[in-house]
């Protein structure tokens, strides 16, 4: 099931649990290092969910659990000795609704970087700017840095979540359907962004848009009820599934 | 098709007619209670208020040493139950979803929000004042203080709730640990309706008397010394009006406004700073 690749993250025999109930069944999968991966899916497929694995998201509710092993890097983030905040750093999140906090843009994006680095004031302001530019945000905030985050348009705080994320410098980067909340052109412009991103960053991407997928990805996952369906090349999932219920989401009879 | 269109336009026709006149006999009582107030109150309300002391039956005088120490013990109950208030809030808002303490605590927190003031009152004469043998103004904050708590856990909580669980993942997500997520992201957050809280404590104790007849009673001086009896515009307000002398009671009319007055300007505070934050969010 796995294609040829170079993997940053490999997921071996992942079950998930909400309480009793088992969310992902049995997950394999290799995430390819430097490349967009995408996982789509009908809703309560497990999608998110597996997403949500990788940071160890889950650990925030206390009847979430995981089994199996997830190796970042050769070391199982599974593991109980994992250092919480140390994976945070390494892997980033972006998520559905854009979640600026209740600060300026400026803070927004240093609160992250303040927790893993002190840094004096130049090499802060250098690093916002940075994250504000790979984040295609600069030009439209660098006037406004000490405005709240808050009062900026639904597009450009979640471009501004994604400058806060990538600020940390982490290796991978989880976008939890990041254009959902978001109108066409905001939409278009965070594609781009994920485009040029992927030089970069790892990045995992969740969408209900499979346009979306075939367009930013270069690995796609189909998920269905906890399964993993399959899994491949974008290209080839796309234009020739090899199972026949990917083919039915695929061409919209069905999900 | 007409039929019931019709229906629907004299059902909804009754139905705001009904509530209008709810409305209006719950306003009509409030208009009263206030126009009586004022004009009692606003032809007392001089200038001897604020700057003479409570005066003996027969003689002029004003509320200055009431108003003194009704501020006085405001302020500290306030300062010693706001902490405690919105600390045990953050407790069960943000680490109550696991374990037997946080419903506990919170149907306990229940049940003091709406105890009678003047058990709390009881409570405080029976720990404190018959301790130390005499009642002074300590015992009165003491006593405000214990009923500033419940209504700032309470607010807290809600207010906490009230902050979406994604903001509170996504500065998790940062690999921020929990109380850097607490103090700088959700508290943040639920700042203004924390403080409308804290405020509306504030216009809830300024009036209470019950719990300060037991603990503060009352003092005939001015008074700095909060080991003493206190004076308090409550308990002013109870004695004056109850006695047979008409400048006594005027000044207990002047008492009530001035409480009302502050009550209703605190309100319209925490309106204003509770409205600032929702246009800003």
């Amino acid at each position: 099931m796995n294609a040829d690749i170079n993997p940053k993250v490999v997921v071996k025999d992942l079950n998930f649990y909400y309480g009793n109930y088992r969310a992902l069944k049995d997950i394999n999968l290799n995430i390819a290092d430097k490349m967009v991966t995408a996982f789509i899916g009908p809703s309560g497929c497990g999608k998110s969910t597996l997403l949500r694995t990788f940071n160890r998201m889950y650990q925030l509710y206390p009847k979430q659990k995981a089994t199996g092993e997830i190796i970042l890097d050769g070391a199982n983030i599974l593991d109980k000795k994992q250092d919480l905040n140390m994976l945070r750093a390494k892997v980033g999140m972006v998520f559905q609704k854009p979640t600026p906090f209740p600060m300026s843009i400026y803070d927004n994006i240093a609160f992250g970087v303040k927790l893993y680095e002190s840094l004096n004031k130049n090499d802060m302001e250098e690093r916002v700017e940075w994250a504000l530019k790979k984040a295609a945000l600069w030009t439209e905030v660098k006037d406004k840095l000490k405005q709240s985050g808050t009062g900026l348009s639904g597009g450009q705080q979640q471009r501004l979540c994604i400058a806060r994320a990538i600020a940390v410098k982490p290796e991978v980067l989880l976008l939890d359907e990041p254009t959902s909340a978001l109108d066409p052109i905001s939409t278009a412009h965070i594609e781009k962004l994920i485009d040029e991103l992927k030089e970069d960053f790892t990045i995992v991407i969740v969408t209900h848009n499979m346009q979306q997928a075939a367009r930013v990805s270069d690995y796609t996952a189909y998920m269905y009820l906890g399964d993993l369906i399959e899994f491949g090349e974008t290209s080839t999932v796309f234009t020739n599934p090899t199972r026949k219920e990917t083919e039915d989401y695929i061409t919209g009879r069905f999900g | 098709m007409f039929n019931l269109y019709n229906r629907r336009r004299i059902v909804n026709a009754i139905g705001l007619l009904v509530s209008i006149l709810a409305m209006s006999f719950g306003l009509f009582w409030l208009c009263w209670i206030l126009w009586t107030l004022f004009a009692h109150g606003l032809p007392s309300l001089t200038l001897d208020v604020f700057s003479q002391m409570t005066p003996p039956p027969g003689s002029a005088g004003g509320l200055l040493n009431a108003i003194w120490g009704s501020l006085m013990m405001t302020v500290l109950g306030t300062m010693i139950g706001t902490p405690i208030g919105i600390l045990a809030g953050t407790y069960l808002a943000e680490f109550g979803q696991r374990g037997w303490m946080a419903p506990i605590t919170r149907f306990i927190n229940d049940v003091l929000l709406s105890a009678p003031s003047i058990v709390i009152g009881l409570f405080v004469y029976e720990i404190y004042v018959v301790h130390v043998k005499h009642f002074s103004g300590w015992a009165g904050a003491l006593a405000l203080s214990i009923l500033v708590i419940p209504i700032v856990i309470r607010t807290t909580e809600n207010m906490l709730r009230l902050v979406p669980s994604t903001l509170r993942e996504a500065a998790a997500a940062l690999g921020a640990p929990q109380w850097k997520v607490i103090n700088f992201v959700t508290l943040r957050a639920a700042r203004a309706g924390i403080i409308t809280g804290v405020l509306l404590a504030v216009a809830r104790i300024s009036g209470e008397t019950a719990p300060l007849l037991f603990t503060a009673l009352n003092n005939q001086f001015w008074s700095n010394d909060m080991n003493n009896p206190m004076a308090n515009l409550p308990v002013v307000i109870f004695q004056f009006a109850m006695s047979p002398y008409e400048d006594w009671q005027n000044l207990a009319w002047a008492g009530a406004l001035l409480i009302t007055l502050s009550v209703l300007t605190l309100n319209i505070l925490a309106r204003v700073l509770f409205r600032q934050s929702a246009t800003s969010h």
